[in-house]
């Protein structure tokens, strides 16, 4: 479902990204755990090209994401992305938030994209919710909101970044469980997190990011059981 | 009349006065709105390198009093031979320099909008146009508003500095007056009323709208 082979980016003279392999399968998920800065998030960005990169390729379902010709609006529609600010449109309420994108972008009718942003809604637990506004919300439901945004259009594919890291600490299941309903629901999810058990529970590999590179990569009990790489090992040491 | 030798005659003359105020405020804030959002947009997002002319232009239309550029220019429009009234010629100059204000306050109000949320918006396939009409022209009005109400405010108070092309406004109009009666207090008394009946209004209508957006987010 994703190829990622050999990217590099970098920021003017900082190298971000350094070589990234990885493959994604349908139906995988995939977690990425790493200190901060090693690229994870930027990884992300590139996936669906928000980013350029400078040298590899990425192809997301069989499109390449960086090819001159490629329609990354078209792109986008099958890369559902959520951020660790969850960036609501203040001045829009939860339900038009959820059907901006479908009726744009996809061409929906009103009817057609409300009925998926209730079933979409509803799926995150906001179905009581339609017609407030996000600032009327608490952050947990605000991140469940951005995850029932990108869900409403389609994806093939979801990629989470660091989407619990900017919650109180109280806030942070409700999201994580709404991550695990997709994931047992059977889609395609790489997840950047620093949360372990998460991690550990949830996906079928876990990839560990040491500067600009996957130092190590394999099921969770391998990473958390038995890591092979010193890296590794340190960072999960610092972690629990 | 109240002890004074205004009539009801002068009063309709005062109140043409304030049609042609009206007329040139209204077309003066169209124009410039109009060419400002324009503006504004390439500010926000064009190389500031190919924007430097423009940047220099209407920081001329800033800097200089508005009563030597309206000279100025109906000078000008008389030497190139173009022939423009008095009206037209007033309606085109503080259209510029109402321009050049809402220049700054578009860009403002387009980079208050969080690159965070540009960028979710462009990530859930929506083009840069779709991004702009979408989320940030919304949630940017609600920050340039107060601004631009300030300035529609200040414009129509600067449109009296058209007199000096001949027209015949709300301010002349009661200069005439008073030349006329000899009552200078009464008849500013009266052109200043008219002059904040003109503003309250659209004073009002931005509160009341600041008020309702505050409501919803």
């Amino acid at each position: 479902m994703i190829e990622i082979e050999g990217v590099r980016k970098s920021f003017g003279a900082l190298d971000v990204l350094r070589g990234v392999d990885l493959g994604v399968a349908k139906g995988e998920v995939v977690s990425v755990i790493g200190g901060s800065g090693s690229g994870k998030s930027t990884l992300l960005t590139c996936i669906n090209g928000l980013e350029p990169i400078q040298a590899g390729r990425i192809a997301v379902d069989g499109t390449e994401v960086h090819a001159r010709g490629t329609d990354l609006n078209r792109l986008r529609r099958k890369v559902g992305i959520v951020f660790q600010q969850w960036n609501a449109f203040p001045h829009l309420t939860v339900l038009e938030n959820v059907t901006l994108a479908p009726r744009k972008v996809l061409g929906l009718s009103r009817a057609e994209a409300e009925a998926e942003a209730i079933r979409q809604l509803t799926h995150v637990g906001l179905a009581d919710k339609l017609s407030v506004y996000p600032s009327r919300l608490s952050g947990g439901q605000q991140q469940r909101m951005a995850i029932a945004r990108a869900l409403a259009m389609q994806p093939s594919v979801m990629l989470f970044d660091e989407v619990t890291s900017a919650l109180d600490p109280q806030l942070v299941g409700e999201v994580l469980d709404t991550l695990k309903l997709l994931a047992s629901e059977g889609m395609t999810m790489i997840c950047v997190t620093h949360e372990m058990a998460f991690a550990r529970d949830v996906s079928h590999r876990v990839a560990f990011f040491h500067q600009g590179v996957i130092a190590e990569i394999g099921p969770p009990e391998q990473i958390f059981g038995a890591p092979a790489n010193p890296e590794t090992r340190k960072f999960l040491s610092n972690v629990r | 009349m109240l002890g004074t030798a205004l009539t009801l005659n002068d009063l309709l003359f005062l109140g043409r006065g304030a049609l042609v105020t009206i007329a040139v405020t209204v077309i003066a804030v169209l124009g410039g709105t109009l060419l400002g959002v324009a503006f504004g947009v390439l500010r926000a997002h064009a190389n500031r390198w190919l924007l430097l002319p423009l940047v220099f232009l209407l920081d001329v239309f800033r800097s200089v009093p508005l009563l030597i550029q309206l000279i100025l220019g109906n000078a000008f429009q008389a030497v190139a031979g173009w022939g423009w009234s008095p009206f037209a010629t007033s309606c085109v100059i503080l259209s510029l320099y109402t321009s050049a204000y809402a220049t700054e306050i578009v860009r403002g109000a387009i980079e208050a909008v969080p690159q965070t949320t540009r960028r979710a918006a462009r990530s859930l396939g929506l083009t840069w146009r779709q991004d702009m009409a979408s989320i940030v022209f919304p949630m940017g009005l609600r920050v340039a508003l107060p601004s631009w109400i300030g300035l529609t405010l200040g414009v129509m108070k600067d449109s009296a500095l058209v007199l000096w092309l001949g027209i015949i406004e709300l301010l002349r109009a009661s200069q005439i007056l008073i030349t006329r009666l000899q009552e200078p207090l009464f008849i500013l008394t009266v052109a200043g009323a008219i002059y904040f009946a003109l503003s309250f209004p659209i004073a009002r209508l931005g509160a009341r709208l600041e008020r309702r957006w505050r409501e919803d987010d």
